[in-house]
C-alpha cells in the first residue's frame, strides 16, 4: 500500500512538473478513448495534435483561440489567487460582444479610426458592468460570487439571443438572427496574409506581460496574493478586502468582455447567437493549468486552444464527435488537480506494523 | 378547480422535482462539511445514462438505476479527488461540471433525436379517485412519491438518528469529530455519494420525465440552482421543499407566460428562474448571522488525518 506523507514544504518543482505529467497523462486517456471509440489511434492521435497546427493557416487559428483564452485566463488568475471566485466569465465575455457590436451598428455609416476603439472601450465597459453584479452582491449583501456570476451567465445568453433575434438584427437580413456584418473599420486587422490572425493576439500577449508586472511587482498584486493565502493578514495589514473583491471581479469583466469583441470585429464578423464554444469556461482550466501565473497562462492557453483545433479536426477527418474537445478538457484538469496533491504530499510505501 | 390550473399546478410539480432531487443531496453532502460544485455534471451523465439504458432495455427502472449509478460514479470521482488527493473542492467541483458536460454530449451522441415514451404515472388506488385532488396528488410517476419520502427521510435521518448527528458534527467541526475517533473521511465519502445519487436521479427525472429525450446541455443550470436552493433553505430539508416548488413555478411561469396574456420576448421570460436566483440568495446572504449560525461550519475545508 502507498499514502500521502505531508512534505515539510510545498515542492517547487512539483509545482512546474504537475501540469506536465497531467497533461501526459491525459494525452494517454485520450489514446485510449479513441481505442474505446473504435479509431485507429494512430491516426486519431495525428488528426487531434498533429494536423491542426501543421500548416500556417492552423498555425494562426491556434492564436485566434488561445488569445481570448489567454486574455481571461490572466485576468481570472489573479481573481483565483484573491480567492474571488469569477466564474462567469463566458456572460462577461457575451456583454463585452454587444456592448461593442452596439457601437459598432450604431457607427455603421462611420468610416473613422476612432469606431474600433470605441468599440473596444464600450465591451471593457459593458463586461465590467456584468461583473459589478457579482462584486456589489458580494461586498453589499455577502452573496457567493460563484453562483451569481454563473446565473448571469445563463441571463447573458438569453440576452444575446434576444437582442440578435430583435433590436439588433440586420434589417436587410431575410429575420436571421444576426446582425450586418461590420465594416472594415469596425473590424481587427489581421497579423499575417493567409492567416485569420488578428490584433487580438497581440494584446493577450500584452496582458500576459501586464499581469505579470501587476502580480509579482506592484503592492495591489501582492495585496491581492495575500487576500487569497491568509486573508486575516490581509485585513491587519490594511487591505480592504471589499475592494479586492471589486478589483479582481472588474480586472475580469474587462478582460472578458474585451475578449468577446475580438470575437465579433475578429474572426466572426458581426454579432450571432452563439460566439464563443465556452471561452469563459474554459479560461478557468487554463489558469489553473497555468499555475494561476500569466507566464503559464500562456503555455496553457495554447495547449487548450489546440483542444478545440483538435476537436474540430477529428470531427471532420475521423467523424469523431466534437464533445471530444470538452472531454479533454474536463480530463485535463482533473489529473492536473490529481497530480497537485504531489505538490504538498509525498506518496511513500506504508511501513507494514512492526509486530510486538 | 379549472382545467388549465390544474395542468399548470401539475407542470410545476414536473418541474419541481429534479430540483428536489438534487437540492436534497446537496443539503446532505454540504452538511457533512463538503462543497460539491459539480451537480450540473452529474445531473447530465445522470440524464443520459439514464435515457441510454431506459431506451436500449425498454425498462424505465433499469434507467432510473442506471442514473443513480452514473451520478454516484461521477461523485466518487470527486470524492476521490477532494477527499483522498486534498484537490480544491471549488476546482474539483468545477472539473466534475465541465467534464460532465463533455461526456455526457459524446455519450449523448446517438440518441439525439429519439423520443422515449417516458415514465409511466402511478396512481395511488382510490385516492387517485377523488376528484381534482386525486389527480393533482395522487396521480404522478413514483419518482415524484420519491422526492417527498426522500425529503421526510433526510430531515428524520439529519435530526433523529446518532449516524445524522455524526454526519452534522463532521460538518461543523472536523477535527473534534476526528478526535472522537469518527472516520471524517469515510462519513465525506459516503455523503458526497449519497449527493451523486441524488444528482443522478435528478438527471433521470429530467430526459425519462420532463422532457422524455435527450438534449445537450439539458440540465440548463438546474445543478446551480439546486446549489442556490440549499442557500435558500439554510441548509434545512423543510425549507428546501419548499424553495424547489417556488422555483419550479417560476419556471413554468415563463412557459406559460404568453398564455397568460403577459407580452414578453421569450428569452427574456426564461431570464426569470436565474434572476430569481440571485434575488433570493441576496435576501437570504444579506443576513450574515442566520448563515452563519445555519452554515456547516467547515464547509469547503480539506481535511487531512495528520494536520
Amino acid at each position: 500500500m502507498i499514502r500521502l506523507q505531508k512534505r515539510a514544504a510545498p515542492s517547487a518543482l512539483m509545482g512546474y512538473l504537475a501540469p506536465v505529467i497531467a497533461l501526459f497523462i491525459t494525452v494517454l486517456a485520450g489514446l485510449v478513448l479513441f481505442a474505446l471509440l473504435g479509431v485507429p489511434v494512430l491516426d486519431a492521435f495525428h488528426a487531434f495534435f498533429i494536423a491542426p497546427i501543421s500548416t500556417l493557416y492552423g498555425l494562426g487559428e491556434l492564436g485566434v483561440k488561445a488569445a481570448p483564452l489567454i486574455m481571461i485566463g490572466v485576468a481570472l488568475s489573479i481573481g483565483f489567487r484573491a480567492q474571488v471566485w469569477n466564474i462567469g466569465a463566458e456572460g462577461q465575455l457575451i456583454l463585452g460582444a454587444i456592448a461593442g457590436s452596439a457601437v459598432a451598428l450604431a457607427l455603421y455609416e462611420v468610416d473613422a479610426w476612432y469606431v474600433l476603439p470605441a468599440m473596444m472601450f464600450a465591451s471593457i465597459l459593458g463586461g465590467m458592468s456584468w461583473a459589478a453584479v457579482p462584486a456589489l452582491l458580494r461586498t453589499r449583501f455577502n452573496v457567493n460570487e460563484i453562483l451569481t456570476s454563473l446565473m448571469l451567465t445563463y441571463v447573458a445568453v438569453l440576452l444575446l439571443s434576444f437582442l440578435v433575434a430583435g433590436p439588433m438584427r440586420d434589417p436587410d437580413g431575410f429575420n436571421f438572427p444576426e446582425s450586418r456584418l461590420f465594416h472594415d473599420a469596425a473590424t481587427l486587422p489581421r497579423l499575417w496574409g493567409g492567416t485569420r490572425l488578428h490584433a487580438g493576439a497581440l494584446v493577450a500577449l500584452g496582458l500576459v506581460v501586464v499581469g505579470w508586472v501587476f502580480l509579482t511587482r506592484t503592492l495591489l498584486g501582492f495585496a491581492l496574493r495575500v487576500n487569497g493565502t491568509a486573508p486575516r493578514a490581509a485585513g491587519y495589514a490594511g487591505f480592504n478586502q471589499g475592494r479586492l473583491v471589486w478589483l479582481a471581479l472588474m480586472i475580469g469583466g474587462a478582460t472578458a468582455g474585451l475578449a468577446g469583441l475580438f470575437e465579433v470585429a475578429g474572426p466572426i464578423g458581426q454579432l450571432l447567437p452563439s460566439i464563443s464554444p465556452g471561452y469563459g469556461f474554459t479560461a478557468i482550466i487554463v489558469a489553473f493549468l497555468g499555475r494561476l501565473h500569466p507566464v503559464g497562462v500562456l503555455f496553457a492557453g495554447l495547449v487548450m486552444a489546440l483542444s478545440y483545433l483538435g476537436g474540430e479536426s477529428a470531427q471532420i477527418t475521423l467523424n469523431l464527435p466534437l464533445a471530444i474537445t470538452g472531454v479533454f478538457q474536463g480530463m485535463l484538469l482533473f489529473f492536473l488537480l490529481a497530480t497537485d496533491v504531489l505538490i504538498n504530499y509525498s506518496i511513500v510505501r506504508k511501513q507494514p506494523r512492526p509486530v510486538s | 378547480m379549472n382545467e388549465t390550473l390544474l395542468l399548470t399546478a401539475l407542470t410545476i410539480i414536473t418541474a419541481a422535482t429534479p430540483l428536489v432531487y438534487a437540492a436534497i443531496g446537496e443539503l446532505v453532502v454540504e452538511r457533512s462539511g463538503v462543497l460539491n460544485l459539480g451537480i450540473e455534471g452529474m445531473m447530465l451523465v445522470g440524464a443520459v445514462c439514464s435515457f441510454a439504458a431506459a431506451h436500449y432495455s425498454g425498462a424505465a427502472s433499469l434507467g432510473i438505476v442506471a442514473g443513480i449509478m452514473a451520478g454516484m460514479l461521477m461523485a466518487a470521482l470527486f470524492a476521490f479527488l477532494t477527499l483522498k488527493l486534498q484537490s480544491s473542492q471549488v476546482a474539483t467541483g468545477l472539473a466534475l461540471t465541465i467534464f460532465g458536460i463533455g461526456v455526457s454530449a459524446l455519450i449523448g451522441q446517438s440518441f439525439v433525436g429519439i423520443a422515449y415514451s417516458g415514465l409511466q404515472p402511478l396512481p395511488i388506488p382510490v385516492l387517485s379517485e377523488i376528484p381534482v385532488l386525486g389527480r393533482l396528488l395522487f396521480n404522478h410517476d413514483v419518482l415524484v412519491y420519491g422526492s417527498f419520502v426522500l425529503v421526510a427521510l433526510v430531515s428524520w435521518f439529519l435530526k433523529r438518528t446518532h449516524a445524522g448527528l455524526i454526519l452534522r458534527s463532521v460538518g461543523d467541526s472536523h477535527n473534534a469529530a476526528h478526535a472522537l475517533g469518527i472516520k471524517v473521511i469515510r462519513v465525506r465519502f459516503m455523503a458526497t455519494l449519497f449527493g451523486g445519487a441524488c444528482a443522478g436521479l435528478a438527471g433521470a427525472y429530467l430526459s425519462m420525465v420532463y422532457t422524455p429525450m435527450w438534449v445537450e446541455n439539458m440540465s440548463a443550470g438546474r445543478g446551480w440552482i439546486a446549489l442556490a436552493l440549499v442557500v435558500f433553505a439554510v441548509w434545512q430539508p423543510g425549507r428546501l421543499l419548499l424553495g424547489a416548488y417556488l422555483f419550479g413555478a417560476i419556471s413554468i411561469l415563463q412557459l406559460h407566460g404568453q398564455a397568460l396574456g403577459i407580452n414578453v420576448p421569450s428569452q427574456l421570460m426564461s431570464m426569470l428562474p436565474y434572476l430569481v436566483t440571485i434575488l433570493v440568495l441576496v435576501l437570504i446572504s444579506r443576513d450574515r448571522g442566520r448563515i452563519r449560525r445555519n452554515a456547516p461550519a467547515s464547509i469547503g475545508q480539506a481535511f487531512h488525518p495528520t494536520t
